[in-house]
C-alpha cells in the first residue's frame, strides 16, 4: 500500500527580551546556575507576576509576520503540574485566547514550489528551568535561571506531507524570527525547540491516522531523521496488523532511536484556569498597526525581490534571504561588485562551505563583503581566473588582505599578454613532438580532448595565471601551422 | 498608653508625653505579661521593634510629620517581613524567612510604624475561627473559651486586648470583617486592587485584600491612608489615588441612602444579634439616614460560589509549597514522589488539605464547567446585584457574622464553618469595600455591624462608621479582663 505522511509541527521560540516574561531577571544563556533568578522567579511566596510588555510586541510582530489574526484581547492561564523545575507548581500560559491566531506561510520547497502552511494559533508563555541530573550524588540539581524566559508557542495545522517540508517549514519560522530580531536562533543553545505530531495514512484516504508526538527536537537535522524513523515505524505497525497508539515519543539523537514516554490515557489533567494574578492583555488597533509599520523585510518578500531585482533563481534566493545576516551579506557583495550572480555564488559555494567548515557565523566572517565584492570585480574583469581566484579567497580567509594585495604580492595576475603566452606555447610544442604529430594526425573529434595535455603544459609553467581562453585561441593556431 | 487611640497616640508622641521607645517599650511589656492569654502573636520582634522605635524618635525630632511616625503596630503572619520568619499559620512556612517585603510592610515602615510582631492566624487565612493554625489556636479577650474569629483571629486578639493598637490583616471571604465584629473591633476590607498584594501571601488572589483591624473608624482611616498604594509589582493593584481617608469623617450623615437587603436578615441569623444590627441600623435613622429596602436576589450562592473559587485558586497557588526551594521538606525522601506527597502531607493541616483538594477537583477535566465555569458566572450575578443595588442608595448595612463568638471546637462540620461568613463573602465577590463594626453586645459578647460601599467608596464608609461612633460608645466597651 502507498502510505501519505501528515505532520504539524509546535515550535517553541525563546524571545530574545532583556528581561523574563514576568520578573525583571536577565534572560541571558550561560550564567552561573540560579544567579539568574528573582524571589518572583524561584515563586517565593507573596510574590506576583508583572507581564514583560516587549514580549507583547515580540508576539504581535510573529503573528503579523505569519499573516494572522491579532487578538486585541488574550489571557494567560495555569497549566497545573508538579515539577522540580517548574516553581510555582504551573506554568503560566495562554490556551483558549491566544495572542496570536490563526495565520498562513509559505515556505520555499527543494524542487522550487512553493506550499502554504497554516498556523493555527500562537501564544506566550514562560519557560521552565533546567533539571541537572549529573554530578548530583542520586540527586538532582535545580538550575532556574531559564525559569520565565518567555517563548512563543506556534503551533501549525497538519499540512505537511513529508520529513522534509517539516524542516523547510521550520527553517522558515527560523527565518522570520531572526529576520524579526525576537529570537537569535541559536538552536544549540534550545533557543528554538520542535515537537513534531507525526500520524500516516494509505494515499487517498481524507480521515486522519492516529498521531505521535516526538518532542523536543532542537536541530533540523534531528527532527529530519526522527520523522522518517517515525513514519518508518507507524508504515510497519500498521502492514503487520498492528494499532498505532497515541503516544509522546522521545528520539535520541546520538543513538538515533526514539522510544515512547507516555501514552494517551497516562496524560495529565493540567486543570487550566486563567491565572488571577495577571490581568487580560489588551491593545488597539493603533498599536498593531504601528508594530506594522516597524516591520522589517522578511524572508517571502526578500526572497522575490533577490529573484526579480539580481536576477536569482529561486533556489539561489531562498538561499541567500532566509538567514538575515547572509541576506544582508549578499546585498552588499552584489551592490559592491554589480555582479549578483557571481556573488550569489561565491557566497553559496565557497563562502558557505568555508564558514560551515571552520563553524563560523556570517557576522564573524573574516572576509568582509567589499573584500569579496574585490575578488568578484577582479573575476568579472578577467584579472584572474576561477581557480586563482580560489586561492585568492583563500589568502584573504587568512587575512592577507584584499583581493588587488593578494593578487599584487603573490603575483597572481592572469598573463594575457599574447607574446608572453606566444612564447610558452611555442616551448610547449618544441619540447613534444610527438604529442604535436599525434595531434595532427588525429581527427577532429578527437582533437578537443587531446589540446588538454598543452593547456595543462602551459598552465604549469604559468603557475595557472595563463589566461585560458586567450592560451585556447593561441594553441589552436600554432598546432594548425 | 495602650487605652489611647491612634491620632491619640501620635499627639503624645509629638508632645514628647512619650517618646517611641517608650510606647514600644510598654506594649512589649503587654504582650509579654498577657499574651500567654491569648496565644495572638507566632513571632514577636523586640529588638527590630525597639530599633525601629529609636528611629521613630529620631525622625520625630527631626520633625517628621507623618500621623504614624513612631505607633507600634502589628503585622498578621501572612505578609512578608524581610528577615523575620514569616509562616501563613503553617507547619509548612515553620522555618520561611523572607528576603524581602511585602508593599503593605513597606508602607508602613515608612510611615514610620514600628513592628511589634507577627500575628496568628488560621493557617494560610483558610478558616473562620482561628483554630486551623499550626502555632495553636487564639483565644477571644472577651472570653476565652471562645474563638476570635478568623483568619485574622490573631490580629484581632491582639487588638481587643490591647497588646497593639492597631493590626494589619487580610480578607478573602470575611476574614477582617469577621473577627472585626466577634472581638469588638472596627475592621475595613478595602475594594479590592486598594492595597498592594505584594508581598502577601496568596490564598485565593482575586479575593485576596489587605486591610486593618483597629478600635474605632477614625483609626482605620489613619491607617488606610498609609497602607494604600499603587503598586507596579502587583498587576491587579489600581492606579488611583489615594485620598486622605481622615478628610471627610466630619461630613454628617443627613440624607445619605442605606439599603437593607433582606436577605441578611432571614434564616440562620441570631436573635439577639439581629436585634443589635437593627438598633444599630435605627441610630444611623436617627442621624438623618434614610433607609431603603433592597434585595440581593443571589446572596443564597456566594458561599457555595466562594467555594468553588477560593479553592480552585489556592490549589494552584499552594502549589509552590513543594519542598524543593523552601518551607518544610519530609527527611530522608525516598523519591521525588515521596518527597512531594510526604513535604505537603506533613506541612499542611486538614483544612488546607481539604481546600487543595477541592479546588483540584473543581478544575479537573469534565468537571470545570460545572463548577468553576458556573461559579464565574454566578460570580458575576452576585455583582450585578450590587451594581443594581448602588443605583438605589449609598451603603448597603446589615450584619457582619450570624451571631456572637462561639465556643472552640463548637463547627466541626466545615459547612456550619463556612456559613459564618455567608454575609461577607458576596463583597469579596464583588471585589466592593466592607467595613464591620462594633454596635452592640449579646451575652457579653460584641456584635458587628457591616457596611459596604461602592468600589473605592472607603471614605464613605468611614465617614458613616465615624458619625456612629461619635453618636455611640459601642466601639469604646473593652473586654471585662482588660485592665
Amino acid at each position: 500500500m502507498e502510505w501519505e505522511t501528515v505532520i504539524g509541527l509546535e515550535v517553541h521560540i525563546q524571545l530574545s527580551t532583556q528581561s523574563k516574561l514576568f520578573s525583571g531577571s536577565s534572560t541571558a544563556f550561560g550564567a552561573e546556575p540560579n544567579t539568574q533568578a528573582s524571589p518572583v522567579d524561584l515563586a517565593m511566596p507573596g510574590t506576583l507576576p508583572v507581564a514583560n510588555a516587549e514580549a507583547f510586541r515580540y508576539a504581535v510582530l510573529f503573528g503579523l509576520a505569519v499573516n494572522a489574526q491579532i487578538n486585541h484581547r488574550s489571557v494567560f492561564e495555569r497549566k497545573n503540574y508538579f515539577y522540580p523545575d517548574l516553581p510555582k507548581g504551573y506554568q503560566t500560559t495562554q490556551l483558549a485566547e491566544p495572542i496570536v491566531g490563526a495565520g498562513e506561510v509559505h515556505i520555499q520547497l527543494a524542487d522550487g514550489s512553493t506550499k502554504t502552511v497554516r498556523i493555527h494559533h500562537a501564544h506566550l508563555e514562560e519557560d521552565a528551568g533546567k533539571s541537572l541530573h549529573e554530578d548530583f550524588h542520586g540527586m538532582s540539581g535545580i538550575d532556574l535561571n531559564r525559569a520565565g524566559t518567555p517563548l512563543i508557542e506556534v503551533v501549525t495545522e497538519p499540512d505537511m506531507r513529508s520529513a522534509e517540508e517539516a524542516v523547510a517549514m521550520a527553517r522558515h519560522l527560523h527565518s522570520i524570527v531572526t529576520a524579526l530580531n525576537i529570537c537569535d536562533g541559536d538552536m544549540s543553545q534550545g533557543s528554538m525547540r520542535f515537537d513534531v505530531n507525526i500520524s500516516v495514512r494509505p494515499k487517498g484516504e481524507e480521515k486522519l491516522g492516529t498521531r505521535t508526538e516526538t518532542k523536543n527536537l532542537n536541530s533540523f537535522r534531528f527532527m529530519e531523521d526522527a520523522i522518517k524513523l517515525e513514519v518508518e515505524r507507524q508504515i510497519d505497525v500498521l502492514e503487520s496488523g498492528g494499532k498505532i497508539i497515541q503516544e509522546t515519543r522521545l528520539y535520541n539523537g546520538d543513538t538515533r532511536t526514539a522510544r515512547a514516554m507516555r501514552s494517551k490515557e497516562e496524560s495529565m489533567d493540567y486543570r487550566y484556569f486563567p491565572c488571577p494574578d495577571l490581568l487580560p492583555v489588551v491593545f488597539d488597533d493603533e498599536y498593531v498597526e504601528h508594530l506594522r509599520q516597524q516591520m522589517p523585510e522578511l524572508p517571502e518578500a526578500k526572497r522575490q525581490r533577490f529573484m526579480d531585482s539580481y536576477g536569482l533563481s529561486a533556489y539561489d534566493a531562498n538561499a541567500l534571504a532566509s538567514d538575515r545576516g547572509t541576506a544582508a551579506y549578499f546585498e552588499a557583495v552584489a551592490d559592491d561588485s554589480g555582479e549578483p550572480k557571481l556573488a550569489a555564488n561565491w557566497i553559496t559555494g565557497d563562502l558557505a562551505a568555508q564558514l560551515n567548515q571552520t563553524e563560523t557565523a556570517i557576522d564573524a566572517c573574516p572576509i568582509t563583503p567589499e573584500q569579496l565584492a574585490g575578488l568578484i570585480k577582479r573575476l568579472a574583469d578577467g584579472t584572474i581566473s576561477s581557480k586563482i581566484a580560489k586561492q585568492v579567497f583563500t589568502a584573504m580567509w587568512e587575512g592577507e588582505g584584499t583581493a588587488d594585495e593578494v593578487i599584487e604580492k603573490r603575483g597572481l595576475k592572469q598573463v594575457s599578454d599574447t607574446g608572453a603566452l606566444e612564447k610558452m606555447v611555442a616551448e610547449v610544442i618544441a619540447s613534444s613532438p610527438q604529442q604535436v604529430e599525434n595531434y595532427r594526425n588525429a581527427d577532429e573529434k578527437k582533437r578537443p580532448k587531446m589540446l588538454g595535455y598543452f593547456v595543462g603544459q602551459v598552465m604549469k609553467t604559468s603557475k595557472g595565471q595563463a589566461n585560458p581562453q586567450a592560451l585556447n585561441e593561441i594553441l589552436l593556431k600554432k598546432l594548425e601551422e | 498608653m495602650h487605652k489611647l487611640s491612634l491620632a491619640e497616640l501620635a499627639k503624645g508622641l509629638r508632645d514628647k508625653s512619650y517618646s517611641s521607645v517608650e510606647l514600644t517599650e510598654h506594649y512589649l511589656d503587654r504582650i509579654k505579661r498577657l499574651d500567654g492569654n491569648y496565644n495572638s502573636f507566632i513571632t514577636v520582634t523586640e529588638e527590630r521593634a525597639l530599633e525601629q522605635a529609636r528611629a521613630a524618635d529620631q525622625a520625630l525630632a527631626a520633625g517628621n510629620t507623618s500621623p504614624l511616625c513612631g505607633v507600634p503596630i502589628a503585622h498578621k503572619d501572612i505578609f512578608c517581613t524581610a528577615g523575620v520568619k514569616t509562616t501563613c499559620g503553617s507547619r509548612m512556612l515553620d522555618n520561611f524567612v523572607p528576603p524581602y517585603d511585602a508593599t503593605v510592610v513597606e508602607n508602613l515602615g515608612r510611615a514610620g510604624c514600628v513592628t511589634l510582631g507577627k500575628t496568628n492566624m488560621d493557617e494560610f487565612a483558610m478558616g473562620s475561627s482561628n483554630e486551623t493554625s499550626y502555632f495553636g489556636l487564639v483565644k477571644n479577650p472577651w472570653d476565652t473559651n471562645c474563638v476570635p474569629g478568623g483568619s485574622s483571629g490573631g490580629s484581632a486578639a491582639a487588638v481587643a486586648a490591647q497588646l497593639a493598637p492597631v493590626a494589619t490583616a487580610t480578607d478573602t471571604g470575611g476574614s477582617i470583617r469577621q473577627p472585626a465584629a466577634l472581638c469588638g473591633l472596627t475592621g475595613l476590607k478595602p475594594t479590592y486592587g486598594r492595597i498592594s498584594r505584594w508581598g502577601m501571601i496568596a490564598f485565593a488572589s482575586s479575593l485576596d485584600q489587605a486591610g486593618t483591624l483597629a478600635r474605632s473608624a477614625e483609626d482605620t482611616a489613619l491607617m488606610l491612608g498609609a497602607m494604600a498604594s499603587f503598586d507596579p509589582k502587583d498587576s491587579t493593584s489600581v492606579d488611583k489615588d489615594v485620598p486622605d481617608y481622615t478628610a471627610a469623617l466630619p461630613d454628617k450623615i443627613a440624607g445619605l441612602k442605606i439599603g437593607i437587603p433582606k436577605e441578611y436578615f432571614g434564616e440562620g441569623l441570631n436573635a439577639g444579634t439581629e436585634q443589635r444590627v437593627k438598633e444599630a441600623i435605627a441610630e444611623l435613622e436617627k442621624l438623618g439616614a434614610t433607609l431603603v429596602d433592597i434585595s440581593l436576589p443571589h446572596t443564597h450562592l456566594a458561599v457555595p460560589t466562594y467555594y468553588v473559587i477560593a479553592p480552585a485558586e489556592c490549589s494552584a497557588n499552594l502549589s509552590r509549597f513543594d519542598g524543593v526551594r523552601y518551607g518544610h521538606r519530609c527527611d530522608d525522601p525516598q523519591d521525588l514522589l515521596d518527597m512531594y506527597c510526604r513535604s505537603r502531607g506533613e506541612g499542611f493541616g486538614n483544612e488546607v488539605k481539604r481546600r487543595i483538594l477541592v479546588g483540584t477537583y473543581a478544575l479537573s477535566a469534565g468537571y470545570y464547567d460545572a463548577y468553576y465555569r458556573k461559579a464565574q458566572q454566578i460570580r458575576r450575578l452576585i455583582k450585578q446585584d450590587f451594581m443594581e443595588a448602588f443605583k438605589q442608595v449609598d451603603v448597603i448595612a446589615g450584619p457582619t457574622a450570624p451571631s456572637v463568638a462561639f465556643p472552640f471546637g463548637a463547627k466541626k462540620d466545615p459547612v456550619a464553618m463556612y456559613m459564618e461568613d455567608i454575609y461577607t463573602i458576596a463583597t469579596n465577590l464583588a471585589g466592593l469595600p466592607g467595613l464591620s463594626l462594633p454596635c452592640g453586645l449579646v451575652d457579653d459578647k460584641p456584635v458587628g455591624l457591616q457596611l459596604i460601599g461602592g468600589y473605592f467608596e472607603e471614605a464613605r464608609l468611614l465617614n458613616v462608621a465615624h458619625q456612629f461612633q461619635l453618636a455611640t460608645d459601642h466601639h469604646r466597651h473593652t473586654p471585662a479582663n482588660i485592665d
